[in-house]
């Protein structure tokens, strides 16, 4: 590990960039030796994801510049880097299913004879590709789709060497590998080594970090915090690393022992596609956190539990009562509601006014008791109560900000007077002003008895809010801390250094 | 905290436009303006309700089509619905004057029924409504052509034939009211209160966006189904008057659908979903018919009818895209 490593394979210096005003990346070094693999790791939101696309052609950076083999480059696509010899690999496969190994992994630069597909040279040269990595058992001309996915990634591979990939990114490669299949990817991960490529790592999971790679990056909002020889460090330091702000705006003050009511909902052994026998309870009058990584089973719990999504095994209880909902609007009916992560796709209808935006839930699910005009003087109030700024509520809610947006949502919830509310990022993408009146009402709603689900990958928040904070992994609860716990606590339970679990 | 927020200007006059009926009045008064300079006459109350009158199944077809288009589907299916309604109202009533109100019934549940098939295929078997109905379409045009052995049977009672061409006579400074012009109005009354109701807004808002519907507890595809099922009706009713007016054939509805989805996109709803009146749909209709009326007087052949409509379809279609889009 510690001999003079070559001449770099890939060099950034100073990559930017910025996505609608906001900095995304800042100055980020890195480089990457042939043959080394190379670790990047940060919390989510901390800009791996846009460096990996800076890399490999997908976005063009603002600043800095791209040094591959001792060329400069700017990369005027994927296919210009791919060309180059960057290889990436997605966490989803970008495989043609019903088309074999040979044809996939030529696919677009298939060898020619005389005009046509030289398909017996296609399978000829797959084979050897494979057979110099190593991968025997693959038969070239197995239809991708019958594939498992461990083989599929290999397919994945062998499509980038086969276009001379010299740089190869893999992101999250393991996220859907079983254990053994885990152990063949790194024997596949040496081999290419050894033949000298450079591997760009990308992943949550600290352990097969330190299995695999000879350094490692942090990056933090963008930054890149340190560079470090994996024999050189540890995953509490790495940790520390990642995370570390200072706690910069005011929350509002927790819940008092007085102020938890009973338990309003259960959840036993809840599972289903992406979440495994999730134990969870829920007071009214406390708000519940819940942090873990991008894709750790958050939004699914929240969607399982609102119907959207439903458990498969397990059981949920609402007031003692078990339910079973099988949509929202079951959901709705037994008190809950969900404020979804993602604002614009499922949480505006976007083309219509503030008022109808708000009346949308009220409409769909309770016939107006008390006349459609009182139901309407009542949804004004609240818009009003939360402060939504808006021309009129007549105005289109496309037309407001993001801030003003969840409001609305917000008051769409709060007319149907929900006893357990489940939030989904609630302040993603809000400005500060609008984030702290909602900090505001959320704690509010608690305190008049309901019971907060609220998920945050926004460290400061989740820790600042929460009266205890659940932690999911793998669609698993990893543990539970109490309010007080620190960012590291948080961060070591979601990827996993640490095995304290409270199941 | 901020200040109230205020979209800019040109946001602004096009917030106050966007799916509102001021463009449609506007190309309707234009075409107005147009006819009273060649035929003043039609402008005198008997022959402006007279064509009211005769306008009145494809407005309400635009009207059912609306429906269907509002909530992000499509339905394909009208024009051969009307035919096959015609047809077999034809070959049930049979000149039995007896019969004329039964087979009314018979037509609005079938059409009821073809609607509720449209929608279901559509929303659980999850195809998409441009396939399901343009099946419906073909189904309905061969069952009529089997069903009626290639050539329409029977025939329409005087009773039946009256909604599409009788009126109330001599009423005071109208002069003749067309039946078809009270059924259009009653009927557009009628949807008018729908899209006011809490059906008609969930209903628009499950064009714009499904998901955030569904999120909210909308049953979405009961929903959609039900706005084929009014679609279907609006044919049924459609169908009565058609086959009053210009009597029984194989010809009696074709070509409405594409008819009915011109009407609806010049009236300024957005295909897609979401965006638009069903007054401005049933003005689309109106100005359609008014344009073709324009085009005979002019002397412009009838064959370029459905050049026009394509072309009106075309540049309806691309002028709300950038409407929407230029924001």
């Amino acid at each position: 590990m510690s001999d003079p490593r070559p001449a770099p394979l890939l060099v950034l210096r100073g990559i930017g960039k910025s996505f609608l005003g906001v900095r995304v990346l800042d100055g980020v070094d890195l480089d990457v030796a042939p043959g080394e693999v190379h670790a990047v790791v940060g919390e989510n939101g901390a800009g791996k994801s846009t460096l990996m696309k800076i890399v490999s052609g997908g976005y063009a950076p603002d600043e800095g510049s791209i040094e591959l083999a001792g060329e400069p480059r700017a990369f005027r696509g994927p296919r210009d880097a791919q060309r180059a010899g960057v290889g990436i690999i997605h966490q989803e496969f970008n495989l043609l299913p019903e088309r074999t190994v040979a044809e996939n992994v030529y696919l677009g630069h298939e060898p020619v004879r005389r005009g046509l597909v030289d398909r017996r040279e296609m399978l000829r040269r797959t084979d050897d590709l494979l057979a110099s990595i190593g991968e025997t058992a693959l038969p070239a001309d197995a239809r991708v789709g019958r594939l498992g996915v461990a083989q599929q990634q290999v397919v994945e591979i062998a499509k980038a060497l086969a276009l001379d990939a010299r740089l190869l990114i893999m992101d999250e490669p393991t996220a859907s590998l079983a254990d053994h299949e885990v152990e063949l990817l790194y024997g596949l991960m040496r081999r290419l080594q050894e033949r000298g490529i450079g591997l760009l790592y990308v992943s949550h999971r600290l352990a097969e970090v330190f299995d695999l790679s000879g350094r490692i990056t942090v990056l933090k909002d963008g930054r890149r915090v340190t560079t470090v020889d994996t024999a050189d460090t540890t995953a509490d330091e790495l940790v520390r690393h990642m995370v570390g702000r200072e706690l910069s705006s005011y929350y509002p003050d927790r819940a008092g022992p007085d102020d938890r009511g009973p338990v309003r909902l259960t959840v036993r052994g809840g599972g289903n596609k992406k979440l495994r026998g999730v134990d969870l309870e829920l007071r009214a009058g406390e708000v519940l956190g819940v942090g873990g990584l991008q894709g750790a089973g958050r939004s699914a719990l929240a969607r399982a539990i609102f119907g959207a999504a439903p458990f498969t095994t397990g059981e949920l209880t609402i007031d003692g009562t078990p339910i079973r909902p099988r949509s929202p609007r079951a959901a709705m009916r037994a008190g809950v509601a969900y404020v979804t992560e993602d604002r614009k796709g499922e949480g505006i209808v976007a083309r219509q006014s503030v008022l109808d935006n708000a009346l949308l839930a009220s409409r769909a699910v309770f016939a107006a008791r008390s006349g459609r005009a009182a139901r309407t003087v009542r949804v004004r109030e609240l818009l009003a109560a939360v402060e939504v700024r808006a021309v009129d509520d007549d105005q289109e809610i496309r037309f407001l900000s993001g801030g003003n947006q969840q409001k609305v949502v917000l008051a769409r919830w709060l007319a149907l007077n929900p006893r357990i509310l489940l939030f989904d990022e609630p302040t993603r993408g809000i400005d500060v002003g609008a984030k702290s009146a909602i900090h505001d009402l959320v704690r509010r709603l608690a305190r008049e008895g309901a019971a907060v689900l609220m998920i945050s990958s926004d460290l400061p928040e989740l820790l600042g809010m929460s009266d205890r904070i659940v932690v999911l992994r793998d669609g698993r609860v990893a543990g539970e801390l109490p309010a007080g716990a620190t960012e590291e606590d948080v961060v070591a339970l979601a990827v996993g250094t640490v095995r304290e679990a409270a199941q | 905290m901020q200040t109230v927020q205020r979209a800019p200007m040109p946001l602004r006059i096009l917030r106050s436009r966007a799916g509102g009926v001021l463009p449609i009045l506007a190309i309707l008064a234009v075409l107005l303006v147009l006819v009273a300079v060649r035929q003043p006459d039609f402008l005198a109350p008997p022959s402006l309700l007279s064509f009211l009158g005769r306008s009145a199944p494809i407005i309400l077809l635009a009207a059912g089509q609306y429906f269907v288009i509002v909530s992000g589907e499509f339905d394909l299916s009208v024009g051969s619905l009307v035919t096959a309604q015609v047809v077999v109202a034809a070959r049930l009533i049979d000149s039995d004057p007896s019969r004329t109100w039964p087979v009314v019934a018979v037509l609005l549940v079938g059409g009821a029924f073809v609607g509720l098939v449209n929608g279901l295929v559509t929303t659980r078997l999850r195809v998409p409504s441009f396939i399901t109905t343009l099946g419906m379409f073909l189904i309905l045009v061969g069952a009529v052509y089997l069903w009626s052995d290639g050539a329409p049977k029977g025939g329409l009672s005087e009773e039946f034939r009256r909604f599409g061409r009788r009126a109330f006579e001599d009423v005071p400074v109208l002069g003749r009211v067309p039946y078809a012009l009270v059924v259009l109005l009653v009927v557009a009354a009628l949807a008018v209160l729908l899209m006011r109701s809490d059906f008609g807004r969930t209903l628009v808002a499950v064009g714009d966006n499904p998901r955030t519907a569904e999120l909210s507890g909308v049953p979405v595809w009961r929903t959609r189904t039900i706005a084929f099922v009014l679609s279907g009706l609006a044919a049924a009713v459609a169908a009565i008057l058609l086959g009053g007016y210009s009597g029984v054939s194989f010809q009696a509805g074709a070509g409405l659908e594409f008819g009915a989805i011109t009407a609806v996109v010049l009236g300024g709803v957005a295909l897609g979903g979401g965006r638009g009146s069903v007054v401005g749909a049933m003005l689309g209709a109106l100005t359609l018919e008014l344009l073709f009326t324009l085009m005979n007087f002019y002397g412009v052949s009838g064959a370029l009818r459905s050049t026009v409509q394509g072309a009106i379809i075309l540049i309806a279609v691309a002028v709300s895209g950038l409407r929407f889009s230029s924001r």
